[in-house]
């Protein structure tokens, strides 16, 4: 039985758009030569060429502001951060720019920003951050964390074909570890629709609202909860922007408590803007407090033991869900 | 001897919760053993013991949430002998002391009165009384399951039995102004649940008849010394009234009956109630077969069941079974009442004071003893006309009393 990997999913998502549709192109650090940094993009120099896989500086801003100005000519460029972490050094030209373009001027900026995010593969503070905040923060960019292979490969698709700016956002822990059945990637939706959110388990305690790879703490605490009577309702958001709250709330109004897990750090997280979605439009269904599971407010540690404390755990959720469970 | 405080977990946590201790006073605990748990803004978790020794003091209990530094037990050599779980006074090992913390509620006095929005809203939709939950949640909380629970319940109940009309609301005891606040006993709460009852089964009238007792009170007067000389029972008004109505009542039958359902029960047996007012209540012994009884063992038997009514001797089936009822305000110096119907019954007799009043005989005014009668009845089974007759026939009898009473 073939076996498809979470990074597999992406790589064919890209391959695959790139063979639908010749606008399609990819800009990076060794994209094209060294076949990305997680090899990614390995073999896709030889397929398509060095003028749709282009081997970029060490210059985000640079290499956001040249796809930028392609999609402006007709282009659909999918750009690919080494690191997510160095994002940073486009911010400017993604917040103000991408962003603002439809707004401004009525001109679409139809790229895919891609890379790898989040800790627990001990990369230290600059190569394990989750950096979905800023952007989920800045109208006019779509923002999404896939979780399962299928998500991987549909949401990139969905992000290509995407007529906005899209983050996508792709969790390094997951690349190899997360696997599924090639037949089961072939009878899955070929493209995931951005802003639906998916259940992926029924519960009726507490529901726990969660994606990346945070998705699988949730259901590993699902487990053990389950043996002490505690069912939880697992929800896999897939796209923070835009959010299907409606899911949310659906499942608050059936379930009545809610603890909002993630990986990246407490203060400004998605956590609290869910709270707060929660607390407006489902105050009357809640018997319980809203709860929040997240990384602390710190830098993403270095040290083993400190990262692994850091980084929420399938404990940290039963904790948690046992205390809300008997609020 | 060392204090264990709570923790600080983080640079702006003021205050942590004790959700576990693992220990109990008197257990060993050794140095790095976890001790209690806590949980704050931020985190939650285990806080290992920071000494050897015995636990001799919890002084934060579990569910109690106090500021950082505060000490929330201590470990010695051996139990201390006073051990009080409430907040500690500001400790001088900890200079700058932390404010004492409001006492935190039992989680007796808390039941009931902490829920959720959802278990509130519930409440409201569901007309629950959240008060009369207890609550299975942290702290007493009423839960959602506690709600279910109790919907649950009360859907068997109300299938078994009949339905039971909620009470009355009830204006809350406000903090406007001094009251005192009482527990009603439980036969205040019996007669107010029977008296907003009957209000709400029958359809209440009240007539009025006034009647001239004359020859009752003579005939009581020249009597009642030797009555309680050789029969050793004292003579009141109750046995002629008594008499008086089970002798109309077998001529207006309807006024002897019940209604159950769509039907009609006519009583063939007059089984009398007489209302004997206590201390703190009411209650209404039932004279059974009263009809069948002469005038000295029907006086005997109202004596009897008034007595032992109010040295609360009373067996159950003597205040069951009532077919009519009457009862007897005017001791007090009311003129009349409107009783109201003791259920099932249909009809309720209230005698109000006899009092001499002026009173023309014969286009002469004379000098008489007068009763006001008053006649509460259920207009869903008597009509006026039926109620005035049986009246006319009560009036009748007590004023032309022949009946020799000894």
């Amino acid at each position: 039985m073939t076996e498809v990997t979470y990074l597999e999913a992406i790589r064919r998502a890209m391959w695959e758009e790139m063979e639908r549709d010749p606008r399609v192109i990819l800009l990076g650090e060794d994209v094209g030569l060294y076949g990305g940094a997680f090899k990614v993009t390995a073999g896709f120099l030889e397929r398509f060429g060095k003028d749709r896989i282009i081997d970029t500086p060490i210059s985000e801003e640079g290499y956001t502001g040249v796809a930028i100005g392609a999609s402006f000519n007709g282009l659909r460029p999918v750009v690919e951060y080494q690191f997510i972490d160095f994002i940073a050094n486009a911010f400017n030209m993604i917040t103000n720019f991408a962003a603002k373009s439809r707004y401004r001027w009525g001109a679409g900026v139809p790229i895919v920003m891609r890379g790898p995010a989040g800790g627990g593969v001990r990369a230290g503070p600059f190569h394990s951050q989750n950096p979905e905040m800023h952007f989920v923060h800045t109208p006019g960019i779509k923002v999404v964390a896939p979780a399962t292979v299928a998500d991987a490969r549909g949401l990139l698709k969905a992000a290509i074909r995407d007529e906005d700016p899209v983050l996508y956002l792709e969790h390094k822990k997951l690349y190899r570890h997360v696997k599924a059945s090639l037949a089961e990637l072939e009878s899955a939706e070929d493209v995931v629709p951005i802003g639906r959110a998916l259940v992926r388990r029924r519960g009726e305690d507490i529901v726990v609202v969660t994606y990346s790879a945070m998705l699988y703490v949730a259901l590993e605490a699902a487990e053990i909860l389950a043996k002490e009577g505690i069912e939880l309702e697992v929800i896999d958001l897939r796209s923070l922007v835009p959010l299907d709250k409606e899911c949310v709330l659906e499942s608050v109004r059936r379930v009545n408590k809610v603890m909002i897990l993630h990986e990246d750090t407490r203060t400004g997280g998605m956590a609290g803007e869910i709270a707060a979605i929660v607390a407006e439009e489902a105050f009357d269904d809640l018997d319980g407090p809203i709860v929040r599971v997240t990384a602390p407010d710190t830098p993403v540690p270095y040290a083993a033991a400190l990262e692994d404390a850091f980084i929420p755990r399938a404990e940290d959720v039963v904790r948690a869900a046992r205390r809300l469970a008997a609020y | 001897m060392t204090d264990v405080i709570m923790p600080q977990m983080g640079e702006s946590i003021a205050e942590g919760t004790v959700t576990k201790w693992h220990k109990k006073v008197g257990d060993r605990v050794e140095r790095d053993e976890p001790l209690f748990e806590i949980s704050t803004d931020k985190v939650d978790t285990e806080i290992p013991s920071p000494t050897s020794g015995i636990l001799s003091e919890i002084r934060v209990g579990e569910g109690q949430t106090v500021p950082i530094n505060t000490v929330v037990g201590v470990i010695g050599e051996k139990v201390a002998e006073a051990r009080v779980e409430a907040p500690p006074p500001p400790s001088p090992a900890h200079p700058p002391a932390p404010p004492t913390p409001p006492p935190t509620p039992s989680a007796t006095s808390e039941r009931g009165h902490r829920s959720s929005p959802l278990v509130r809203r519930m409440a409201r939709e569901q007309k629950i009384d959240l008060l009369t939950l207890s609550g299975s949640g942290q702290g007493g909380r009423v839960t959602k399951q506690d709600v279910l629970k109790h919907l649950e319940s009360r859907a068997t109940a109300s299938s078994e039995a009949a339905e039971v009309p909620a009470p009355a609301p009830v204006a809350a005891a406000t903090s406007q102004g001094r009251v005192e606040i009482a527990p009603m006993s439980a036969i205040r709460k019996s007669i107010a649940e029977h008296m907003v009852q009957s209000r709400r089964t029958s359809a209440h009238v009240t007539t009025v008849f006034e009647a001239d007792v004359s020859r009752i009170v003579q005939a009581r007067e020249s009597l009642k010394g030797t009555f309680e000389k050789e029969e050793g029972v004292k003579l009141t008004y109750t046995p002629f009234l008594v008499r008086a109505v089970i002798a109309a009542l077998k001529s207006f039958p309807a006024l002897n009956a019940s209604i159950e359902g769509d039907r009609i029960l006519y009583r063939k047996d007059y089984n009398i109630g007489v209302a004997v007012s206590l201390e703190g209540g009411l209650i209404v012994p039932v004279v059974h077969h009263a009809d069948e009884k002469s005038f000295l063992g029907l006086a005997r038997a109202v004596s009897d069941l008034a007595e032992r009514a109010r040295g609360k001797k009373l067996k159950p089936e003597e205040v069951q079974g009532g077919t009519f009822t009457v009862t007897n305000p005017g001791p007090y110096g009311s003129l009349f009442g409107t009783p109201i119907i003791n259920q099932p019954q249909v009809a309720i007799l209230g005698v109000g004071g006899i009092h001499k009043r002026p009173v023309v005989v014969n286009d002469a005014i004379a000098v008489r003893s007068m009763v006001y009668l008053a006649l509460s009845f259920d207009h869903r089974l008597v009509d006026g006309a039926v109620a005035d007759q049986f009246m006319a026939d009560v009036k009748r009898r007590l004023e032309g009393w022949d009946e020799k009473i000894l």
